[in-house]
């Protein structure tokens, strides 16, 4: 515990001096703060964040984790060539850079909300855009760990199937699954998208803040079907839950990864 | 006592360690050479716990190695490319490296004044050269005095006077009993810092013993012609055909 804090702190005191994460953190503010200046404010402002939040916080999330692997990569091994726990290393490694990159996006956006009053207003949907952009930044930080770790030696490879996970994941996931039903118009297909909504963590975030929110108009297919399925307490119980296991499972892959790879 | 049996490790189809044995005693300084590729760094990486090997028992000081890293203790190594988290300064990076290994640093001060880098302490890694970043490595491997240390092409970039008190110090340590491996390609660095040779070819120890008995059975007064000519004379020879005082990998101890 004592070294796995070690190496924690040890993250965090890089990445604030890399000063990165910092100006991560500005744009979220100045971003905020301006949708809230010129938006109106209340729920509406609290949808377009997380409109951006949805967008860019699994590019964002991915990019820096890939980065990290292949930037640290000397380093981590000589880490490696100590004597640690390789499963220390890496919860040290990873809680390392994905929970500053988690701060910023939460400090970022929560203070304007804060100063605009709108927090106080509306505590609970407010609450839930942070801690989903949160769990997002955890879920695709190890997303990126594990695609660094299996393209090692192959970092076109790697970035490449970063950009197209986050374009299919984050932009085509609803088309393509709307084309299908299409498609198949004839049969039952409401347990099909149920199922592959599961299978997108972005999706799932964006069906929690439109259930919370309860607009069905831009609730997109998936979001329509989620909510009649399950309706909306139901819905958001489910759709946290399966966003649970998915950080579980990137983090979990990438631990495995990391203890079996030969450096 | 490093004692290596039937290790062996496949990159996918290509094998690099083809059944190696291997024993290097405490407190001798051993030298690896070969040409590229032939598997120097896979041994010492897997040696260190880098890799992980596909079959085969590796045992330190009588321990064989399964899984367990406090082994590392014992262990200093010196990689062969320097690179660090740029922002970092040099003295948070040796703050860093004693938090994680919670052993005494009783030669820190020492080796810094040695490799005078008094005046790097408070600069951001980003901003050494080179040459300085290697002797960062070097104190690193060095500083917690273990009783193994591995020095991975230890001086390719470092200027005649570093170069020089890196070696008085490698002589210093081993004259203090430590054992030290070193892998280099220039061999009139290894005359002056080990006293046996291993020299690997694809995958196989082809040459384990002494640098004296070396230089005596090919009749060469300087290693590096020594070890050409080893290599020629396995190049102009059928595979499979072994020269007679070729040693096979069943019988590698020091001779």
């Amino acid at each position: 515990m004592k070294l796995l804090n070690h190496i924690i702190q040890n993250e965090w005191k890089t990445l604030i001096r890399g000063k990165w994460v910092i100006g991560y953190g500005l744009i979220f503010l100045f971003l905020t703060d301006s949708l809230l200046r010129f938006g109106g404010g209340g729920s509406e402002t609290l949808l377009s964040i997380s409109n951006v939040m949805l967008l860019f916080i699994p590019l964002v999330g991915m990019i820096y984790g890939i980065l990290y692997i292949y930037q640290s990569r000397e380093f981590v091994e000589l880490l490696l060539t100590q004597p640690i726990d390789r499963k220390v290393l890496y919860w040290g490694l990873y809680l390392g850079i994905a929970t500053p990159l988690m701060a910023a996006f939460i400090v970022g956006a929560m203070l304007p909300l804060i100063w605009h009053g709108v927090f106080a207003f509306e505590v609970v949907s407010s609450a839930m855009v942070l801690g989903l952009g949160g769990v997002l930044t955890l879920i695709f930080v190890a997303l990126g760990f594990v695609l660094g770790l299996a393209f090692y030696e192959d970092r076109i490879k790697g970035f490449g199937f970063t950009i197209v996970i986050w374009l299919f994941m984050a932009i085509l996931y609803d088309g393509l699954i709307l084309m299908v039903v299409f498609m198949f118009g004839d049969y039952p297909m409401e347990q099909f998208v149920i199922a592959v909504t599961m299978f997108n963590p972005i999706d799932l975030a964006r069906i929690m803040v439109m259930l919370e929110f309860d607009i069905s108009a831009l609730m997109g297919y998936t979001g329509a079907v989620f909510n009649r399925f399950f309706g909306t307490s139901t819905g958001i119980l489910t759709a946290s839950g399966m966003l649970a296991l998915w950080m579980a499972v990137p983090m979990w892959v990438g631990l495995r990864v990391f203890r079996k790879k030969d450096f | 006592m490093i004692e290596i049996k039937e290790l062996k490790k496949a990159f996918g189809d290509l094998s690099v360690l083809k059944g190696m044995n291997l024993t290097i005693p405490s407190g001798q300084a051993t030298g690896i050479v070969g040409p590229n590729g032939a598997g120097k760094t896979t041994l010492i990486k897997t040696i260190l716990g880098l890799v992980k090997a596909d079959s085969g028992v590796i045992s330190i000081n009588g321990k064989s190695l399964n899984g367990d890293w406090l082994y590392r203790r014992n262990i200093g190594y010196m990689p062969q490319v320097a690179r660090y988290p740029e922002n970092m300064k040099v003295y948070e990076l040796l703050n860093f490296i004693k938090g994680l290994r919670d052993q005494d640093a009783v030669y820190e001060e020492e080796l810094i004044e040695q490799f005078a880098l008094q005046t790097e302490l408070e600069k951001p890694l980003r901003t050494l050269s080179g040459g300085n970043r290697q002797k960062i490595g070097a104190t690193l491997a060095m500083m917690f005095n273990p009783d193994i240390l591995f020095f991975d092409e230890p001086t390719a970039g470092l200027d005649p006077r570093s170069s020089h008190k890196f070696k008085q110090r490698v002589k210093d340590e081993k004259a203090d009993g430590k054992t030290v491996i070193i892998t280099s390609h220039i061999m009139s660095e290894l005359e002056q810092l080990v006293d046996y040779v291993i020299f690997i070819l694809d995958g196989n120890i082809r040459y384990y013993g002494s640098m004296k008995d070396l230089l005596s059975e090919s009749k060469e007064d300087r290693l590096e012609a020594a070890i050409a000519r080893m290599m020629d004379r396995d190049s102009s020879e059928k595979p499979g055909i072994k020269n007679e005082n070729s040693l096979k990998s069943g019988q590698a101890v020091p001779h």
